[in-house]
């Protein structure tokens, strides 16, 4: 029928470049059977899944870190590729935790040549500040990773994305199956910009497998494995209210200050994040808002069960989800349809067509440090060691409309507040307020919100004040000792290097 | 208007404790060199305790400070007298007070340390801590044993013990409670409850207060942080009582102009001490706030 066909082009030239009509099949050689239609996508093994992506020496793998400390894939899939042989790759998760120390061996053997991560912790931190890899890591942003990818720096080859449910086609989510992390948002990114996309599926389902975060025309191939991950470990603890009364007494600053902010109307959104405070500032809001009459139109980013509570009353609107932190947000993302799963462009990229960042009204932040400029450091240590992640800290706070940073002033006999941060990962720029269990300090880059705090009668300080009382009761710190060699670089959301971190002195 | 509603127990071993307890703002704060300190730590404890109280963040933080001595029979009690009076502690508290005698020794002993160290003679005050059949039989003397006492507070499981019985509903304290109390009131000084020591039932907790508030007593001993906000909202006056404390001021004052001895609020006679009931209740809504 073909040759037929074919015929009736005789005699008329084709322009240049175009062929003539080579048989339904010749482009699309799976139409051929029933079987290579449907299943051409499937692997028997990871293995198969990793030859038939075409993955070579050299090239960029990337992973999301939804299921954070329970991953169960990240290691895997990198001792799979060392056992096969392969050498100088590009390591490009969404982050990395302590769950990922067998990494260190990678390093080591050469398998794992750089990486790019929003964070890092525990030994195989420790092992990098102490000088393990040639070349130092990039460090981004949650918004800031979508943005190296789109501008070409970052250009992720083969993507290994863990889901919970998938046919054999590649639709696949995390909301349902066994092991449930939630929203997908990091790896909706990967799967929608890597080459080739290869899923990791706890469960095959029957085609169509909704709803599906990850869509059939990104998926390349889909390989079954035992097991993803352990939602357990996702945030050990985010989902209970803190009775740590340091906590509770921040988290009550917290939402005083938001109360008080001059942003605390009907219609207002926020971002609290995990962690005890936050967690316990959803809490303290709830009594407020009640009090106010006033619900939220919107919250953003990592999701909680506390967050989902105050959805369930009726005081939060819409949710919108980027990581989902516990069972109770990964349930009701799969049955609450105002419950939004966002990838990490739509939720803090600066070159996205619209990031909800820029939506935002009040957030609440963490910090390691903050020094006296009110810059923000999450990711080094007092000791200069690599424990924490960039994640969306410097995307939100420069969305942000009042940027909160929360935390205690001393943790056990370290400052918090500090003369210069050890790294700079936020500038200090756009953050608005620092609640301490000593005291509030405004950026006096704010002063209207100064005025409404104080208005209140709530304790505002200086930062130079918190500071004062911290190096009162800890003495001041010795600097740390640095060698010369840069093991990081921190890379600002627009890519910009705004730190780097050096190697510690052993 | 002093204000001795919380006093926060402190282990004077525990120095990530000592060195940001005032940030919780209770009224007192009680560092506790005795049963909280083992015996290994007695030293160490006095030694915290010690520089805690010179810190300028007690100092100006406003919040009275306390402390527990062991008992003057034990080997540590007039070392830890020694140290806190000189490190400017506001109030000593003498543990296991059983009669009056026991704080005539103790005052005699602050006298002469106040003496040695050139602080001011009578500026150290003190409070006497019952805990037996025998304190609270002697509770009147006790309260009236000095001019230094600022409190007396029950203490309520060496006391049960004593009583052959154990922590219940509080029929056990009942007695004890009354009988404090009324010392306390008769000497015209503050009366400390027990402490509630189920960290975690609020509800238990809020209940308890409610009873001793109602009974009279000042304030209650504390050992979490989380009770202070909970302990200070259930002192504060409803916004019922302080808009009628308001009103009966109001009429008192116009009453004052117009000459009259008694005057009425709605029909009800209001004399000398309903007004300065009501004059209580604002000024414990100025110090406060309004209960919740």
């Amino acid at each position: 029928m073909t040759a037929a066909i074919r015929e009736r082009l005789v005699g008329a030239p084709l322009p240049q470049g175009l062929e003539p009509f080579g048989g339904v099949t010749a482009r699309a050689p799976h139409l051929a059977t029933r079987e290579s239609k449907c299943g051409r996508k499937l692997c028997s093994s990871l293995e198969d899944a990793i030859r038939a992506s075409g993955l070579k020496n050299g090239m960029t793998i990337s992973f999301h870190h939804a299921f954070r400390e329970g991953d169960k894939i990240i290691n895997l899939v990198v001792d799979t590729l060392a056992a096969m042989g392969f050498r100088d790759l590009t390591l490009a998760p969404s982050s990395l935790l302590s769950c990922n120390a067998p990494l260190i061996e990678h390093i080591r053997s050469g398998v794992i040549r750089r990486i790019y991560t929003s964070g890092m912790r525990g030994k195989l931190a420790e092992a990098i500040s102490n000088g393990l890899m040639e070349e130092p890591i990039n460090v981004h942003s949650h918004g800031g990773r979508v943005h190296l990818i789109d501008r070409g720096e970052l250009t992720l080859d083969v993507a290994f994305l863990a889901v919970a449910t998938a046919d054999d086609f590649g639709n696949a989510n995390a909301v349902s199956g066994r092991s449930r992390c939630g929203s997908l948002g990091y790896a909706m990114v990967d799967a929608a910009r890597a080459g080739k996309v290869i899923l990791l599926a706890e469960q095959l389902v029957p085609f169509p497998n909704a709803p599906a975060s990850i869509r059939q025309d990104q998926v390349d191939l889909v390989v079954k494995v035992d097991q993803i991950g352990d939602p357990s470990k996702i945030s050990v603890g985010a989902a209970r209210i803190t009775s740590n009364p340091r906590e509770l007494l921040i988290a009550r600053l917290a939402a005083d200050v938001m109360e008080h902010s001059g942003w605390f109307e009907n219609g207002f959104s926020l971002q609290t994040g995990t962690g005890g405070s936050a967690t316990a500032t959803a809490r303290f809001l709830e009594q407020r808002m009640l009090k106010k009459g006033i619900k939220a139109a919107f919250a953003l980013g990592g999701i909680t069960g506390s967050i989902v509570d105050l959805h369930k009353k009726g005081l939060i609107g819409r949710i919108l989800d980027t990581q989902s932190f516990d069972a109770v947000a990964a349930q009701s993302l799969a049955e609450n349809p105002e419950h939004w799963e966002i990838s990490t462009n739509t939720y803090a990229n600066l070159t996205s067509k619209g990031a909800c960042s820029d939506r935002v009204d009040m957030v609440i932040l963490s910090a390691l440090e903050i020094d006296l400029d009110f810059n923000v450091n999450v990711i080094t240590g007092s000791d200069g060691v690599m424990r924490g992640a960039s994640g969306g800290h410097s995307d939100v706070a420069a969305g942000a409309n009042l940027p909160i940073v929360v935390g205690p002033l001393i943790r056990s006999r370290i400052p918090t507040v500090v003369e210069r941060c050890t790294t700079v990962v936020t500038p200090g720029e756009t953050i608005g307020v620092l609640v301490t269990d000593h005291g509030i300090a405004v950026n006096p880059n704010r002063p209207e919100v100064a005025e409404r705090l104080k208005a209140a009668g709530l304790p505002v300080t200086t930062i130079e004040d918190l500071y004062g009382r911290a190096v009162a009761l800890t003495g001041k710190p010795q600097p740390i000792e640095f060698l010369d060699k840069v093991v990081g670089l921190i890379r600002y959301r627009d890519g910009s290097v705004i730190d780097v971190v050096r190697q510690v002195k052993g | 208007m002093k204000l001795r509603r919380s006093m926060l127990f402190l282990p004077g071993s525990n120095a990530a404790m000592l060195s940001t307890a005032f940030v919780y703002k209770p009224d007192s704060i009680m560092f506790d060199l005795e049963d909280a300190v083992s015996l290994r730590e007695k030293d160490s404890a006095r030694l915290l305790v010690f520089h805690a109280l010179r810190m300028p963040a007690y100092r100006d933080s406003g919040i009275e400070t306390v402390v527990r001595i062991n008992p003057l029979s034990t080997p540590f009690g007039m070392k830890d007298l020694e140290a806190v009076v000189r490190a400017g502690v506001e109030v000593v508290r003498l543990p296991k007070t059983d009669t009056a005698d026991d704080v005539h020794a103790l005052e005699a002993e602050v006298e002469r340390i106040e003496r040695e160290c050139g602080r001011e003679v009578g500026s150290t005050r003190l409070m006497a801590a019952i805990e037996s059949a025998s304190g609270v039989v002697n509770a009147v003397a006790i309260a009236t044993a000095s001019k230094r006492l600022i409190g007396i507070a029950l203490a309520g499981f060496d006391y049960v013990m004593d009583m052959q019985t154990e922590r219940g509903d509080g029929t056990e304290l009942f007695y004890a409670r009354c009988a404090v109390l009324h010392a306390a009131r008769f000497a015209k000084i503050d009366a400390f409850d027990v402490v509630f020591s189920d960290v975690n039932d609020d509800d238990g907790f809020l209940k308890e207060v409610d009873l001793i508030r109602r009974l009279g007593f000042n304030g209650k001993s504390l050992i979490n942080p989380r009770q202070i906000d909970l302990l200070h909202n259930a002192f504060a006056p409803t916004q019922e009582e302080v808009d009628y404390s308001r009103r009966v001021v109001a009429a008192a004052e116009q009453g004052e102009k117009q000459g009259l001895g008694v005057v009425s609020l709605n029909g009800k006679m209001i004399d000398a001490p309903v007004i300065e009931h009501a004059r209580v209740v604002l000024r414990r809504a100025e110090a406060s706030g309004v209960r919740q």
